[in-house]
């Protein structure tokens, strides 16, 4: 048997991103389907767009600027999750609504609504085969 | 005569935990009191509407084979928090087509001591692999935000007090106060404590600002509903039609698209789209409310609602619980029952309660928490994913 036909180990990946939203590689950033019709953006898998109902979709960058709209500090959450944590509503500096946690406050009394944040990533755990997982959160500007 | 629905019997268990009991007795229960409130039986009833979030299915089967298997049509119907309110309005719905003169809607839950709903687990990954909509390789509760329900309606109303001024953690904790002193007059109430404002800001912080006093319980309980046609309630004797309500609008509303639904439910656009097709169903407006029942699943969400519902100035609700309007003795006394932070809310049972209150208070018979002379009444639920139901009750002429 020739080496040609040698099934090849497969590769485990260095990093992944939490979710398939997130881009990562020199310049992480959050990318959306954007409905090509209207404008509408989304960050799941689509079938078609929520606001207007058409089917095409294309891929765009969300911005790296946001604002906290609405925040709560988390005390109480599943077994095994750290508490507390800022869990936010920002708008982006483009205009989209992103969840996600506001980061690296000393203090989560200091979160205030209004605050400027920037995109940030961070490693938030790692697997049996050693591959980080990435997630993304938000800190102050 | 019109083609107008009404209540004409209605009854719910005193919510809390009956752990000797399940979710078919106690929704038997509420049926079988609600017809004798209506003077009527399973055998007039042409329609079972039956709404449960946690139950297994075939509630409504389940139910008659205890109270009665006529071989009427059932509805099993779930809507999460707004599954009740869809019960009652299935059966309504069968009525006004013509096709049931007389139904019989239910609501149940046992959830006995549920705890915290929804939000993921500790992340137990062995191998990251990208799954779901989202392509997430691990649980992303609490990593991206929170899944969490008191944290969704904190993050609600935070969301509404960036947008207004006047909104902050004594107005939200007022609301708490609020539905526990209320709920001291409601014998059907889970609790009946009344609590100082130091005391509901000072409880272990939820989801902040949610304390754990401006959080509802998890409990077991049902609720339902006689509903019957204009032209079938005429032919009744009078002392029945006396006592029967009208309901003058019906509505059920779900989520139109916003920008940010796909990241924080609004529950803010249905509930005001269900306000302003139910003031125009019923021909009046939030100044003519006598009282009103609304989702108060968190402090949070009472608050909005005073808003998504007309009754402050836009923009005013916290300004409007600071004048003490929504208390019992003020201009429109809300969730007079102790709502769903003190009485108690079965999800299934939640949305027939509160048509149970409001019917209660028109009829004249709510004991020491009568809101007196009280005409008209708003009765409203709304349930994540989303679905908003009112009703509109008016007490007979």
């Amino acid at each position: 048997m020739s080496d040609d036909t040698t099934e090849d180990a497969p590769v485990i990946p260095e990093r992944l991103p939490i979710v398939d939203y997130l881009q990562l590689g020199d310049d992480p950033h959050l990318l959306a389907n954007e409905c090509t019709d209207c404008g509408a953006r989304y960050f799941d898998r689509r079938n078609a767009c929520a606001k207007c109902g058409k089917a095409e979709f294309t891929p765009s960058r969300v911005a790296d600027d946001a604002v906290l709209k609405s925040f709560s500090i988390v005390h109480r959450a599943a077994p095994g999750i750290p508490v507390p944590y800022v869990s936010a509503i920002v708008e982006t500096g483009d205009g989209t609504s992103v969840r996600a946690n506001v980061v690296g406050l000393d203090d989560p009394m200091t979160a205030e609504l209004g605050m400027n944040l920037v995109f940030t990533t961070y490693g938030c755990g790692t697997d049996d085969n050693g591959t980080e997982c990435v997630a993304f959160g938000y800190a102050a500007a | 005569m019109s083609d107008a629905v009404w209540v004409l019997g209605t009854s719910m268990t005193r919510f809390g935990r009956y752990p000797d009991l399940d979710a078919v007795d106690l929704a038997s229960q509420a049926c079988m009191d609600a017809m004798v409130d209506g003077g009527v039986t399973i055998h007039d009833m042409d329609i079972l509407a039956a709404g449960t979030l946690f139950q297994q299915g075939g509630m409504g089967q389940r139910v008659q084979k205890q109270i009665g298997q006529t071989g009427i049509p059932v509805y099993n119907v779930t809507n999460a928090c707004a599954t009740g309110a869809t019960a009652i309005r299935t059966a309504h719905l069968a009525i006004k087509a013509g096709e049931a003169e007389m139904g019989l809607a239910v609501g149940v839950e046992q959830m006995g001591k549920m705890g915290l709903l929804r939000g993921g687990a500790k992340d137990d990954t062995n191998v990251y692999e990208p799954a779901g909509r989202f392509g997430a390789v691990t649980p992303i509760d609490g990593i991206l935000g929170t899944e969490t329900m008191p944290g969704v309606f904190a993050q609600a109303g935070m969301g509404y007090a960036y947008e207004n001024d006047g909104v902050g953690f004594e107005q939200f904790a007022k609301v708490a106060y609020k539905n526990h002193l209320h709920s001291t007059l409601n014998p059907l109430a889970q609790y009946r404590k009344e609590f100082s404002m130091e005391e509901i800001m000072g409880s272990p912080v939820q989801s902040y600002p949610n304390t754990l006093l401006m959080c509802c319980p998890t409990g077991d309980g049902a609720a339902a509903a006689v509903l019957v046609s204009e032209e079938k309630l005429r032919s009744m004797p009078s002392e029945v039609q006396k006592r029967a309500v009208k309901i003058s609008a019906s509505v059920l509303t779900s989520d139109p698209w916003v920008e940010s639904g796909q990241v924080q439910p609004d529950v803010n656009t249905l509930t005001r789209n269900a306000a302003a097709q139910a003031y125009e169903t019923a021909g009046i407006g939030p100044e003519d409310l006598d009282l009103v029942e609304l989702h108060d699943c968190f402090a949070t969400a009472e608050l909005i609602h005073y808003d998504n519902l007309g009754l402050c100035e836009r923009g005013g609700a916290g300004d409007f619980i600071d004048s003490g309007a929504p208390f019992r003795d003020g201009r429109i006394p809300v969730n007079v029952s102790g709502g769903l932070i003190s009485k108690g809310h079965p999800i299934g049972a939640t949305g027939v309660a509160n048509v149970y209150e409001v019917t209660t208070h028109l009829r004249g018979e709510a004991g020491d928490r009568q809101v007196e002379g009280a005409k008209v009444g708003l009765a409203h639920v709304i349930g994540l994913g989303s679905a908003c139901g009112i009703h509109i009750l008016e007490k007979a002429a």
